[in-house]
């Protein structure tokens, strides 16, 4: 099997397509002769624009999918065209919420198997090698598949740069749902955002953040304080959002964010191996812990062996001091 | 109101995990534990079975040596049976196949809702849940943070990217939901001395109606070829505080020009 055609699938959000639909766009461009991207609810306009700029020469758009959940409408229609023989040799998902749902989908649907949390993505033997972080990112496995494609491929935010072609904008092709009847009913009734001040956790140039050593619900203003210093955003272990003192938009980890900062800031937090696979690849690590034996201090630039209530509260009065 | 509940027996995560050498699957022959994650997914039946006035949580795990330890402390926990298949024949089965046998287990129990973790512990695949509600033509709702039932609904608060949204889909449905979602009981004293005398059906694939070649190491379609160790990131300067800590993590910051 040789790899000539790639689609990927394009979320997007707040009127773009969403930074890592764009990453595995530009990645696709060196496995692949031809990439095209597959997008719902509007791929007009900008959108096609923008995916096009990253080199899809092609957008399959599957509309509007009237309220309901993208996973059963975009994996039919993804699967419709692979049946009818217009499918492409490899499909991509970025590692979000929807991406993971219509994956799992169609793999069902196509009785495809499919290879999720993948962090590299290269060409071998006609086929396609995928890399995964384990235990904590200590070591990477390398997997392939054995049978027919297409393959299926879930993919982690940041795994590769985007990095635009300068392509003219993305030919827009209807690809309708066909109908799934009583599988597609579940509906999207409300949409609810929380208020955020700062930039995004996974956007951010400084990530502070907070785990179990903080001791207490309350103590995650301290992280929120000297995140706002440092005009960063705050995060977490998951740790603590278990156990219900954060939501879990602000974990980082492998159930939660992937994050490459400038700087990441560890407070009171140990360094499980959930925890490590979402922050190692930070420019800059600095970990506050008490415990100078941690598994933070290993991937850490600069290690505090400290305790935060003490050290973070001089660290927020020194910063307010300069501003 | 009859719930099952997908529930995961994996190696203890305290201990560090290791490779089948030939296999390099994930070893899994030593004692398995009820997997954290799947806590969650136990507690939220029990309460939806209690708030419906009536029904039972049945368990259904795929689990090799006939392990039902796991098993055992969510029965503890209060769910009234199990349904676990085990077979030598599924060694190696990737997700869509042990998707396809916990279908065809749950298919048996005829459930009003199905409930899962959003992901294992130990595997983090996070695709089985949606591919068994595909495989079942049910609708699904993911990364559920409240879990509501009125009537003929199951009624979701799905966590998104931006902050969440209000889901309604009519039952049977699967629902995966994220840890923290409810509290989970501890098993008392009594609940641990009921679980010892509670059902647990052991199976087969072949008693499923699941023909060997669909699952195990052949099934999967799959194949790891490589495993090796990460590049190594150098750990740097450690500093003891003794209340001046802070002034080099503010120089530290200065070098970087983030200050």
């Amino acid at each position: 099997m040789s790899i000539d055609k790639i689609w990927v699938l394009a979320e997007v959000a707040d009127g773009k397509p969403i930074t890592t639909s764009l990453e595995l766009i530009s990645h696709a461009r060196s496995l692949a002769g031809t990439v095209e991207a597959v997008a719902y609810g509007d791929a007009t306009g900008a959108i096609a624009g923008t995916l096009g700029e990253y080199g899809a020469t092609s957008v399959h758009d599957v509309g509007d999918l009237g309220g309901a959940l993208p996973g059963v409408p975009v994996a039919a229609a993804i699967a419709a065209a692979v049946e009818a023989g217009n499918g492409p040799d490899a499909i991509l998902f970025p590692a979000t919420y929807d991406g993971r749902d219509i994956a799992g989908r169609l793999s069902a649907k196509l009785d495809r198997p499919v290879l999720t949390n993948v962090v590299g993505l290269t060409a071998a033997d006609g086929g396609l090698t995928t890399q995964h972080a384990i235990f904590g990112g200590a070591q990477i496995a390398s997997a392939r598949f054995t049978g027919e494609g297409p393959g299926i491929f879930v993919i982690r935010a940041k795994s590769f740069p985007a990095e635009a072609s300068g392509g003219g904008p993305a030919e827009v092709v209807a690809a309708p749902a066909p109908d799934t009847g009583a599988t597609n009913a579940a509906r999207i009734v409300a949409r609810h955002v929380e208020e955020r001040t700062g930039p995004k956790l996974d956007e951010a140039d400084v990530v502070v953040s907070g785990g179990r050593g903080l001791g207490e619900k309350d103590q995650y203003a301290l992280i929120e304080e000297l995140a706002t210093l440092l005009h960063g955003a705050a995060g977490a272990s998951r740790a603590i959002v278990d156990a219900g003192w954060v939501p879990y938009s602000h974990q980082v980890g492998q159930t939660g964010k992937t994050v490459k900062p400038t700087v990441y800031l560890a407070c009171g937090i140990s360094g499980a191996t959930q925890h490590l696979v979402g922050m190692k690849n930070s420019k800059n690590i600095v970990a506050i812990n008490k415990d100078q034996d941690a598994p933070i201090f290993s991937v850490a630039d600069l290690g505090v062996v400290g305790d935060v209530h003490k050290v973070l509260p001089k660290l927020i009065e020194a910063l307010k001091a300069r501003s | 109101m009859n719930v099952v509940v997908c529930v995961k027996q994996i190696p203890d995560p305290a201990a560090p995990p290791a490779l089948d050498p030939g296999t390099k699957n994930l070893e899994r022959s030593g004692k398995l534990i009820l997997d954290d994650s799947d806590a969650y997914g136990v507690e939220m039946a029990l309460q939806l079975v209690d708030t419906a006035g009536g029904g039972e949580v049945t368990l259904v795990s795929m689990a090799p040596n006939g392990e039902t330890s796991g098993l055992r402390t969510a029965l503890a926990m209060g769910a009234a049976k199990a349904i676990l298949i085990s077979d030598d024949a599924l060694a190696g089965t990737d997700a869509l196949g042990t998707a396809k046998v916990l279908a065809a287990a749950i298919k048996r129990a005829e459930p009003n809702l199905i409930l899962a973790a959003t992901e294992s512990s130990d595997g983090y695949t996070g695709t089985t849940p949606v591919q068994i509600a595909e495989l079942l033509g049910l609708p699904s709702v993911t990364f559920a943070k409240k879990v509501e039932i009125t009537g003929d609904s199951v009624k979701v608060e799905r966590q998104t990217e931006a902050g969440y949204d209000e889901v309604e889909s009519p039952l049977p449905a699967v629902v995966t939901v994220t840890a923290g979602v409810v509290e989970p009981r501890y098993p008392s004293f009594k609940g641990i001395m009921a679980a010892k005398s509670k059902p647990v059906e052991t199976l087969t694939a072949a008693d499923l109606g699941i023909d060997a070649s669909q699952v195990g190491a052949a099934g999967a379609r799959q194949e790891i070829t490589d495993v090796a160790a990460a590049e190594a990131r150098a750990s740097g300067e450690v500093v003891v505080d003794e209340g001046d800590a802070h002034e080099r993590v503010i120089q530290f910051l200065e070098q970087l020009k983030v200050l």
